[in-house]
């Protein structure tokens, strides 16, 4: 039997390293839960945001959550994201079937902002304020749960719209399901409509017809491979457009003649 | 009476400053006053000067935001503001968590947990230090200010200016954490905002100021400060408190029934220690 080996004192140098060590390792996992809590909580994208925010990650980097853009809304509109509210810790946001924004001409909330997060120039034009070029969302009409398109005479949200007759029209069209009516059916037009939600707030359904989503949830984009025909502002696009060549791994492989190649025999 | 003011005066500032604050700061919100608003990461007094959060700004910096004019006027505000009443000032003087803490460690005692945990401490107080520099590295990958999305500090000043939430819960785990795990935990140990303020309260400019002369070596003030390491000097040399961990919230100064502590500034510290 060996000799049982007396317990040396740990060396300086030793505990030094091992301390490092437990630092670094405790850092190291400290710094992944509280990477992973932030990427969380950071990743809820239906959120609506004031007037002049900036897109969505500059504006999660840029708000410091200070609550001044709260305190200027004269409807209480704006709120904090509370613990709670499953919406970014602190950044201001609004749920337009309780309270739309009301569009206030001279936009108290965006001024006040300290960092910039609520940018003054997005929504300026020569030099003025104007909250009709506001992006807070876009309105989407659920045409199934919509009581306009049963063809019941319904214009709320249109009369609703603080900028009427622009982000919300009215199609008629023949009801050709009595053959003798007439449908009025609500049409919003993304070019016009801030997302104020003011239609929402109207909307005399149960649960609204129509609702603000962000405008990156709400819209889609159709890319430069295509160009509306017949239309002298989008041919525009064409001019300095250039050849886009992709190569995928099949169009790499040499065209070749199916039917006569050996696979016909794998195919009998 | 008059003992009981003098042993508590500071205590009684603070908490008159600390809750004073916070009802100035929840009043802009719900009566519209002016005097402060906004909250403890950006406010702006009677519309005109602004105060920003230094360390929230660091930590957009490292995220990469643009930081705007106001913000950096602001920044410069508070910083000049600490520089000159101690650092840590804000923790003692202004954070709500402090009463959070200062009560779970008052409980602390009348109940005995400190004589069941004994006098070990089972952490170091330089983990804030770890956390600040973490934070910064967190919100350089994220792209977000990473201790703004989980500071309870901010949490509960917003809650009670803004509406509360689950925010309760976070006061909650501060408390039970202060209380049963740790003395002094989060404030004195990992709270990262107080491990900034340390390292600018190094350089501010009004100080405890130790007179060894008159210590009876009691140790009051050793006993009854959050942050017993700052106070090494007591009974040894009349020295300053030089240490940015320091909070300046003077405990020690109204326990101290000697006069062998007190306030003064930074300079004529330093030349009655040469005896000038």
């Amino acid at each position: 039997m060996k000799p049982k080996k007396k317990k040396q004192p740990m060396s300086d140098r030793r505990k030094f390293i091992l301390n490092m060590a437990r630092g670094v390792g405790l850092t190291a996992m400290g710094g992944f839960v509280w990477s992973a809590y932030v990427d969380e909580v950071t990743a809820s994208s239906l959120v609506l945001r004031p007037p002049g925010a900036l897109e969505e990650k500059d504006f999660l980097r840029t708000c410091i959550k200070c609550g001044l853009c709260v305190e200027a809304c004269p409807y209480d509109t704006l709120v904090l994201a509370k613990p709670g509210d499953h919406k970014p810790l602190g950044t201001p946001y609004f749920v337009p079937r309780e309270v739309p924004c009301y569009m206030c001409p001279d936009i108290p909330c965006v001024p006040v902002c300290p960092t910039g997060a609520l940018d003054e120039s997005s929504v300026t034009t020569d030099g003025n304020l104007d909250i009709n070029i506001a992006d807070m969302g876009l309105a989407v009409i659920d045409k199934d749960s919509c009581i306009a398109f049963w063809g019941i005479q319904c214009d709320a949200c249109y009369r609703a719209c603080p900028i009427l007759g622009e982000a919300i029209t009215i199609d008629y069209e023949q009801n050709t399901r009595t053959g003798k009516h007439a449908f009025m059916k609500p049409v919003v037009h993304s070019d016009a409509c801030t997302g104020c939600g003011l239609c929402e707030r109207a909307c005399v359904t149960e649960k609204p017809a129509i609702f603000i989503l962000p405008r990156e949830t709400a819209m889609g984009k159709a890319g430069n491979y295509y160009i509306k025909g017949w239309d002298k502002e989008d041919e525009k696009r064409l001019e300095n457009a250039e050849e886009i060549k992709t190569t995928t791994d099949l169009s790499k492989q040499k065209a070749s003649d199916k039917l006569n190649s050996d696979m016909l025999e794998d195919l009998y | 009476m008059r003992n009981l003011w003098n042993h508590y005066r500071y205590l009684i500032l603070r908490r008159v400053t600390q809750i004073g604050l916070l009802f100035l700061y929840f009043g802009a919100n719900a009566w519209g006053w002016t005097l402060i608003q906004g909250n403890l990461s950006s406010s702006i007094i009677l519309g005109i000067i602004p105060m920003s959060d230094p360390y929230a700004a660091l930590q957009m910096l490292a995220a990469g935001a643009v930081l705007s004019i106001d913000l950096l006027i602001g920044v410069g505000v508070v910083t000049i503001f600490y520089l000159l009443f101690g650092g840590r000032a804000f923790c003692s003087w202004v954070c709500p968590i402090n009463m959070i803490t200062d009560a779970a460690n008052g409980l602390r005692k009348v109940i005995g947990i400190n004589r069941v945990q004994g006098i070990k401490q089972p952490a170091s107080r330089k983990i804030r230090y770890w956390v600040l520099a973490l934070s910064l590295i967190i919100s350089a990958i994220m792209g977000v200010a990473a201790f703004e999305f989980v500071s309870p500090i901010s949490m509960v000043h917003r809650g009670i200016v803004f509406g509360l939430g689950f925010g309760w819960a976070a006061m909650l785990i501060i408390f039970l954490f202060d209380l049963f795990v740790l003395k002094n935990g989060w404030c004195g140990h990992i709270c990262p905002l107080g491990g900034f303020y340390s390292l600018l309260g190094k350089f501010s400019l009004i100080r405890v100021q130790h007179y060894e002369e008159n210590c009876t070596l009691c140790m009051k003030c050793k006993d009854v400060c959050p942050e017993h390491q700052v106070l090494y000097m007591i009974g040894k040399e009349s020295l300053p408190v030089l240490s940015g961990e320091c909070t300046n919230c003077a405990r020690c100064i109204e326990v101290c029934d000697d006069d062998a502590l007190g306030f003064s500034v930074r300079n004529m510290a330093k030349n009655k220690k040469t005896g000038e």
